[in-house]
């Protein structure tokens, strides 16, 4: 049986010189940024602000210089992370690229890929999308069925992706598709390609709105779409295993607990105006939740960065902090009486009115709650 | 990675081992039915583990939290019905004001937010009065480290059992100890808290024991529910393979994570800035309280029918954590503590305070 000892860790002094840095970038570029807004967290999309980002050196601070990176530790971009989303900086625009398409690149991708692209994820000049899920596949990911079929030069795609947030906008997306369908196992045959979906024909985007009035995700139908050889990922056929590590770069970051910090901000500047015994024990509560995951959270990056495989922890980290996060908006519910007001409450009312809405997806996305409990299982010993 | 310290790595596979080998359904079973347990006690004392937090020169282990805590967490995961937190505490509490941690069972009064002893020159010596409630391991004990107000000034007091009567004989949920003790009499010795340790956080560093110690019970009702549902068999297979029951067992981890987690921080934080740990002291017991009640829950349903018998030995886990979540402060007392100090800095501090921790 797992351990599950999450021992304490130290962000390095280098890592936290970053915070002086991105706070008065954050400052200087968010002062005017309502609160609102500030709550939809790593959902909020802002193109502009992401180039902004990448101007300052905020992109890509984990890739290597050669590419146009920054060569920083994990740890400095962790500072990075967590300072945007205490902020409630509209990441959203550049959050795929850099946190996962980037690093997997860099990890399979050809010299020539990572030339051609690394460098401009780190300026923040493009933004990628994920094309995993299918109308049929959602966490059964290997049983998706969107064929890449060989062809000259390249391969054609045909089938639809689903949920692929800002594909309506951003410029790329790197895809799992079926590129074998004669094989024993479904895990195999599969193949990562990326694709451009600015220049490329054949791709119709249909934009899916959420339950909160957002247009954040789409359906992707391809027909015939072709894509070039050299934009094939890694190696034919082991599309599985490259999306697994791409899923073990986002199970345990500041966003899996950071998603409601917005509210609990309102909420605390609410009983410090009157603070009551009910409110003050939200807070209370809340907080020694959010500080208890952040410890947690360090202690993963610190096994990452040691070269350790903290894939299992990870997962206890996501199944800890969505809970959290849900329970953000509810407790803020149960305690001050308030009654959510997206257009016209004031920042606590507004707050509550997104975050109630926007916490659904949290156990959903980035792998479900459930799957998340059996990967735990496994490491219980029980599967 | 901060590392663990030697001694920390020692003191654990001592404990683990001594623990493991003596604490059994048996002993729990006579424990709980008063029988003393004084081989056990003997067997700790010799391996010095109550000795823990007290210096080498005076004749202690010389640990800090970090080692305590690995001590006090196996005190909890395997249930050991004797006063061993009790007495940690107490070499605490004496080594703080120089005086000698005594060779015997010892516990510590109050124990309480809401009682004070008083602490009165006499003579040459010191005079205990008051009552203390709810006192761990009272009636067993032949010694306690008392904490009061000596002339408006807190002192720490060593006192022996002929200071106090004892008054009524209660229990937790989990029958350990908790004796109301009425104090008028001479102190063995008494010193003045030095100025470096916050006395309102005396109250702080025992919540953070306790919850040590609902950690280490969390591990035992984790390793025995994941054990019984590999074991129980039904519909023609164990039922940790079913679906229903892993996803509550790896709920159950979570919790068990996040709550050693917590006090791995406290202990942390208190060895590198003493009381000054408040905020993380209060994070460890509203985090191992809130534990315990999730954990316990899944653990009992868990186990089913078989679980709510006495024959079962899930309940001495249980059972405890349904007692300790609420000692030293629920996980709403202190909710409410850390809530009205983050309240008193509004939200815009909150994340610099956060991320200046220690």
């Amino acid at each position: 049986m797992h351990s599950f000892r999450f021992e304490p860790a130290d962000l390095p002094p280098e890592a936290e010189a970053v915070r002086a840095d991105i706070r008065a970038f954050l400052d200087k570029n968010l002062a005017d940024y309502p609160a609102a807004m500030r709550a939809r967290s790593w959902s909020g999309f802002d193109p502009e602000f992401s180039a902004k980002m990448g101007q300052a050196g905020f992109l890509g601070m984990t890739f290597p210089k050669q590419y146009g990176g920054h060569g920083k530790t994990a740890f400095e971009r962790y500072v990075m992370l967590e300072e945007v989303l205490a902020a409630g900086a509209p990441v959203a625009a550049h959050w795929t690229a850099d946190r996962q398409s980037g690093p997997l690149i860099l990890e399979f991708g050809t010299e020539e890929m990572k030339q051609r692209i690394i460098p401009r994820i780190t300026k923040g000049e493009i933004l990628f999308c994920i094309g995993m899920s299918e109308p049929d596949s959602g966490s059964d990911l290997a049983s998706v069925r969107t064929r890449a079929t060989r062809t000259n030069g390249g391969w054609l795609i045909n089938g639809s992706k689903i949920w692929t947030s800002g594909a309506h906008i951003v410029d790329y997306m790197i895809g799992l598709f079926r590129s074998d369908s004669n094989v024993e196992r479904k895990h195999d045959g599969l193949s990562q390609l990326l694709i451009d979906l600015r220049n490329t024909d054949g791709i119709s985007i249909r934009p899916i709105k959420n339950l909160a009035g957002e247009e954040h995700f789409n359906e992707c139908v391809f027909e015939d779409a072709f894509v070039p050889d050299e934009n094939l990922i890694g190696t034919a056929g082991q599309g599985w295993s490259q999306v697994m590590a791409e899923l073990a770069f986002e199970r345990s970051g500041p966003e899996r607990y950071m998603s409601s910090y917005q509210l609990i901000l309102e909420l605390l500047n609410a009983v410090s105006k009157e603070t009551t015994p009910a409110g003050a024990i939200a807070v209370g509560r809340l907080v020694a939740h959010l500080a208890t995951l952040r410890n947690m959270s360090i202690s993963v990056a610190a096994k990452l960065q040691a070269g350790e495989d903290p894939a299992l922890d990870g997962s206890v980290i996501k199944e800890l902090g969505t809970l959290f996060e849900q329970s953000v908006p509810l407790i803020t519910h149960q305690t001050m009486e308030r009654e959510p007001s997206p257009d016209h409450g004031d920042d606590l009312g507004r707050t509550l009115a997104y975050v109630t809405q926007a916490a659904t997806s949290f156990s959903v996305r980035g792998g479900t709650r459930e799957i998340v409990r059996g990967i735990i299982a496994r490491g219980l010993g029980l599967r | 990675m901060s590392g663990d310290s030697e001694l920390r790595t020692i003191l654990s596979d001592q404990v683990n081992r001594l623990l493991a080998d003596r604490v059994g359904k048996g002993v729990l079973e006579a424990a709980e039915a008063g029988a003393p347990q004084d081989q056990l006690w003997q067997a700790i004392e010799e391996n010095g583990l109550p000795m823990v937090l007290v210096p080498e020169d005076r004749g202690g282990v010389g640990g800090g939290w970090g080692e305590a805590e690995v001590v006090i967490r196996a005190a909890g995961k395997y249930l050991a019905p004797v006063p061993l937190v009790e007495s940690i505490l107490a070499g605490w509490l004496l080594s703080n004001v120089g005086l000698e941690m005594p060779l015997a069972p010892i516990s510590i009064a109050p124990v309480r937010a809401d009682e004070a002893l008083s602490i009165t020159k006499d003579g040459g010596g010191y005079r205990i009065s008051g009552m203390a409630t709810r006192v761990p391991w009272g009636r067993s004990v032949e010694r306690l480290a008392i904490f009061g107000r000596c002339e408006g000034e807190p002192y720490v007091a060593l006192v022996d059992s002929d200071a106090w009567t004892v008054e009524l004989e209660d229990r937790n949920i989990a029958a350990e100890p908790r004796d109301s003790l009425r104090f008028n009499g001479p102190a063995v010795a008494a010193a003045p808290l030095p100025d470096s340790i916050n006395p309102d956080r005396l109250f702080a560093f025992c919540a953070m024991a306790r919850a040590s110690q609902i950690a280490g019970a969390l591990e035992m009702a984790l390793e025995q529910s994941v054990q019984y549902a590999n074991d129980r068999s039904q519909f023609g297979t164990p039922i940790g393979k079913f679906q229903a029951v892993q996803q509550e067992l790896a709920r159950m981890a979570g919790e068990v994570a996040a709550a050693g987690a917590a006090v791995e921080a406290a202990c942390r934080a208190a060895d590198r800035v003493g009381s000054g740990a408040g905020f993380e002291l209060a994070t460890a017991k509203i985090r191992a309280s809130e534990a315990a009640s999730i954990v316990a829950s899944i653990a009992h349903q868990t186990h089913g029918a078989m679980g709510f018998t006495y024959e079962h030995s899930l309940h001495f886990a249980t059972r405890r954590l349904w007692s300790w979540r609420a000692e030293f402060g629920s996980e709403t007392y202190w909710a409410e503590h850390l809530g009205r100090s983050l309240a008193a800095h509004g939200g815009a501090a909150l994340w610099t305070h956060l991320v200046g921790r220690a």
